[in-house]
Order: structure tokens, then sequence, then C-alpha cells
């Protein structure tokens, strides 16, 4: 079973973000600690091994550009819309000085990568949230990236593949990051009745907004091994039902236990799985 | 007055200043008249002050207010011959989201809605109006019937949320949420949503993907309460009044945002005031709309909806750095 083949990360509540101490323990760059088997290894032979650690194949988060290199064929990425950047619906108060600190810490624009590209030679549309951005959250830009991506997924006859990396809502711009859900959704229902593929790669975290929208509406729903999917966050839940709740809670491999998922697939293995499931689609084409 | 809130105390007060002064007049052998008119003359300045200044925060109150007419209330007000139907055909009934085939002005609809409970025991078994995944389903099951018999569809939102609990998660309450959003934008029938109360989040949303969207004026909109606003922005729950003003959650608000069609005026305090009355002021909106959307047809009506929502959201573009001159 894929549960045994991938050592869970021990009683792991919340996110792994390495912390800085952790940090300081390795000389900086040239060797990288597992947060979750607390292992040492070259980082270089980790960045080989798709970010998957060489011990205990913890999955550790990917930046937006790593997954295109990772999957798509050389050259062949051409990214979409840029140049779109985040404003201030609500004129919230320091929402766009954040905005400006998490551009130069993680080099997005913002919280998604969209593009056009080729797996193994098959034309995709793809869509990459990196959760070093505002958690990934959902705000405007983000929404209509997305929504554009799938239009022009639409448009190239193509299938649409989204890797998410969400905590959900962008709080900052309140309904409006709301409402994204409903657009992402409607251009995925518009997709889908041309007869569209659509496949969900989702990856920790994707929670809220983002994995009540988009992130469940594949045809194929797929996740990252450990990764945490679920709608609410686990202490507002342990607050409301007073109990505590399984180790395996949300995770991918509680999601597919209990058929919300089609597969848990390691990093190692996607681009196969990813092109057998395309192979059986672009030949024959559905579109309408 | 029953039920009355903070932020109209000092209209309750006057008003129950010139009763006393009223019924002095009427033991003691003095005239005040004079007096009461000044008063009173003063009392409709401040209702008018307070009623038409209402703060975010005193809306929320007025959202929230036990007594404030929920889904059912407004169905035996805006519709005749009312047959709920329960169940998603999956696992259950989900009491939090009621919904049926009724009549409205001779045509047949259907109507769907949170369901908040009156008192504890019902709050208790309609989970004071927060669903589980099987409350989607059903209203996603309802509204596709809707869609064969080709009924407009009425949506009424009023809930804190979608019920963040372990049943609901292992039930795929991300899924259910998200599959409304994607069948509601699909479907080729009129689709209609009032927020009547609170609308929390995805699950107010997922009763919202309409071609008119409208807003009492009291309730509110928005992507997370007040409250856990202030706790996650500001690590404090006891901010919740101003988060109410920051994250923008009133039906003026959400008019100047462009995301809702038009406000629903509120009788003077609030729906709870009179259930009647507020009811004919939704019926008139409800008339309106839905003559003008069944004049479109099932392609006009997706389309239209699809670029509703499409322009929602706020972004600009920079000229980016290609190369060295
Ligand atoms: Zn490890």
């Amino acid at each position: 079973m894929l549960k045994d083949l991938f050592s869970k990360p021990k009683k792991k509540k919340y996110a792994t973000i390495p912390s800085e101490r952790d940090k300081q323990d390795i000389p900086e760059g040239i060797m990288s600690k597992c947060p979750n088997c607390k292992k040492i290894m070259y980082t270089k032979e980790l960045d080989k091994n798709l970010k998957v650690c060489l011990h205990c194949s913890y999955h550790h988060p990917m930046a937006s550009f790593e997954r295109v290199e990772s999957l798509v064929d050389a050259g062949s990425f051409v990214e979409l819309d840029s140049e779109m950047v985040t404003v201030n619906p609500l004129d919230f108060p320091g929402y766009l000085e954040k905005v400006e600190q998490d551009k130069l810490k993680a080099g997005l624009n913002e919280a998604v990568l969209t593009g056009t590209g080729k797996i193994r030679g098959n034309d995709v549309v793809l869509a990459i949230m990196d959760s070093r951005f505002r958690m990934g959250s959902m705000g405007s830009v983000v929404g209509e990236k997305i929504t554009r991506a799938i239009e022009k997924a639409d448009e190239l006859k193509v299938p649409f593949i989204i890797f998410t990396a969400s905590g959900g809502a962008r709080m900052q711009e309140g309904v409006i990051s709301l409402m994204q859900m409903a657009k992402t959704s409607a251009a995925l229902k518009m997709f889908s009745s041309h007869g569209g593929l659509i496949i969900s790669v989702m990856t920790h975290p994707t929670t809220g907004g983002v994995s009540a929208s988009f992130a469940s509406l594949g045809d194929y729903n797929l996740a990252e091994p450990g990764a945490l999917i679920g709608f609410a966050g686990r202490r507002i839940i342990e607050q409301t039902i007073r109990e505590d709740l399984p180790e395996d809670f949300q995770t991918a491999e509680f999601l597919l236990k209990h058929g919300q998922l089609d597969a848990v697939i390691s990093r190692l293995d996607l681009k196969d799985k990813l092109t057998n499931i395309l192979d059986i689609h672009i030949p024959g084409g559905v579109w309408k | 007055m029953i039920g009355e809130l903070e932020f109209e105390r000092p209209v309750v007060e006057l008003r129950k200043k010139i009763d006393e002064l009223k019924n002095l007049t009427k033991d003691a052998d003095v005239d005040l008249s004079e007096d009461i008119e000044r008063l009173e003359n003063r009392l409709q300045k401040l209702e008018k002050d307070i009623y038409e200044n209402i703060k975010p925060w005193d809306r929320v109150q007025i959202a929230r207010h036990p007594s404030r007419p929920t889904t059912l209330d407004y169905i035996s007000h805006l519709f005749t011959d009312f047959f709920e139907c329960h169940g998603d055909r999956y696992f259950g009934d989900d009491e939090a989201i009621v919904g049926g085939i009724a009549k409205f002005h001779d045509y047949p609809v259907t109507v769907i809605g949170h369901q908040r409970g009156k008192d504890t025991k019902e709050n208790i078994r309609r989970n004071f109006g927060m669903p589980h995944p099987e409350g989607y389903r059903k209203a996603l099951r309802l509204m596709k019937q809707a869609e064969k018999f080709n009924r407009p569809i009425i949506c009424l939102i009023d809930t804190k949320g979608a019920y963040p609990g372990k049943a609901a998660e292992e039930r795929g309450q991300s899924e259910a949420i998200a599959r409304n959003l994607f069948e509601m934008a699909g479907l080729t029938v009129p689709v209609i949503s009032i927020v009547i109360g609170e609308g929390g989040s995805g699950g107010a949303l997922a009763l919202g993907v309409a071609d008119r969207i409208y807003m009492l004026e009291n309730s509110t909109y928005s992507v997370i309460s007040p409250e856990g606003a202030a706790a996650i922005l500001w690590k404090d729950a006891s901010q919740a009044k101003k988060a109410a003003e920051t994250m923008r959650i009133t039906a003026p608000d959400l008019k100047e945002l462009g995301v809702i069609d038009s406000i629903i005026k509120e009788v003077k305090g609030g729906a709870h005031r009179n259930v009647k009355e507020q009811a004919e002021a939704i019926d008139m909106v409800l008339k309106k709309s839905l003559s003008d959307l069944l004049s479109l047809d099932s392609d006009e009506l997706v389309a239209q909806r699809y670029a509703k929502f499409k322009q929602i959201g706020d972004y600009s573009f920079v000229k980016q750095f290609t190369g060295v001159n």
C-alpha cells in the first residue's frame, strides 16, 4: 500500500516549515535537514530527488518554478499573465507592504504561476500555486490568473492541470477573495462542459477556500503523500467538537481512505502518472 | 421593545421617557403637550440618525438577532404550496438546509435556504444553520431537479459557515461546496440568491452562484466572521468590531465593491421588527428580477452568470523588466 511505502510524518499536526534554528544547525545551502526525520543530506541530492527526503520520503515544499522544471519538457514552458499584480481592493491597512515583502522573499509576483507547456510531448496548461507567497492564499490575482489559464486551456483545447498549495482565502481581500472561488469554479464548469480534462494535484497544504473550489474539481483528484488537505482548520475543529482528532486527520492518506481522492502519488512517480492519464485522454479527445 | 440592541438604546430610552410623560399628563392635571411634542420631534431625529447610519458592528448584531426571520419564515410569507424535500440520497437529511418546491405568485419555483433554529432545541437539530456536506448535496439535488423541470431557483443565505467538524471533513465538505459552485455556474434556469442574515464564507457561497445576488440591508457577507478575522489578523478576537469595519462585510460595502446587485431595504430597526413587511419588500424585488431573468434563454443566462463572476476582482499590470537596453 502507498501508505506503507511512505512513512508518514510523526505526530506533525501543522505545516512543517523549518525553523530558524534548524537552518542554523547546518551549513547554509550545502546541506539540508529534513524537518520530518531530522536527518541531514546534501541539498544537491535532495533537489535531484525532487525535494523528496532520501531517508523518509518526506515531501519538502517545492517552489512553482521548480515544479515546472520537474515536469515540463525543457524549453516548452511559456508563462501567462506574468505582469498581473495585486492591488488593494479593500484599502486594507498594510496589505501591499506584505505583498511586496513576499515578492522579494519568494521572487514571485503572486501565489500562482500559470503557463502553457508540454509534458512528455502532451500540450497542457498549468497553474502552480506557491505557498511561499502569502501562504498561497487566493486573492484577486490568483483567482484571475487561474481563470485565465482555464480559459486558455479551453481556447487551445488542451488539458488543464493545477497544483494547489494554499492556506485558503486571502483575508486582506475579504469577500472579493471569497468570490474567486465562484469565478474559478465557473471557469472549470465552462471548460468541463466543452469536454476539457481537469487534473488537480493537491500538495501541502491545500485548505479552506482553495480546497473548497478548484482543488476538488478535477476529473482526477490527486495528492502528494502527507499533504494536509481540508476545509476547516484542525484547531477550529478541535475547539468545536472538543475531541482529539486522529493523527492522520486531513492528510492525503486520510482523504484517500474516505473516498475523496483518486490517488496519492509520490512526487517521484508523478510525471509518469500524469503522462498515463494524459495519454488515455488525448488521442481520442472528446472536445465539443 | 423586545430584543433591543445596544446601539438603539438612546431611541428606546427617549421613547420610554415620552411614554412616562404621557402617563403623567393622564393622571396629574398638567399640560405637558409642548414638552411631549418637543421630545417626539427629537425622537424622530434620533431615530433617523441612528437607523440610517447603522455601524457595521451593529449590523452584525442585527444579522445575528435571535428573532431575525429565518428561511422558513420568509417561505411562509413569500410562497404558497410549499412542499419540503428532504435528503441528499447518499447519506442523510441535513436540517441546516431546507429546500423544496413552491409557487411564487402562481409560478412554480424551487426554494432552498440555510435554516437556523428558533430556540436551543431547534438549533441543535439544525446545527445552528451550519451545514454538513449532505446539506449542500441536498441543495444541489434540488437545483438539478429544478433545472429538469425548468423552474427558477431562489436561494436564501443565512449561515455562519459550513460546519467545521470531523464528520464533515470525512464526507468531503470541500468537495460538496466546490461541486455546488461548479454546478450552479452551469444551471440553465434563473438563480436568485438573497442574503437574509449572515453570509459566512464558502458555506454561504455554496448557495450563492446566482444570476442576481441581493442582500437585506442589515445582513453580512464575508470570507470569515469578524471574530475569526480579528483572531487571525490581530491575534485578538475582541477586535471583532474593528474587523467588521476593515473587512467590509455589510450590504452597502458589498454593493460598493460590485459583488451584489442591490440592497433590499429593511424595516426600521431590522427585519425582526416586522416579518410580513420585510417579506413584502423581498417579494417586490423577486418579482422584478424573475421577470427580467425569465426573458433570457438558457445560453444567455449561463453566459451572463459567467461574466458576472468573471468581473469580480481587482488587479493591475506592471511592465516587466525584459532586459538591458
Ligand atoms: Zn526525512
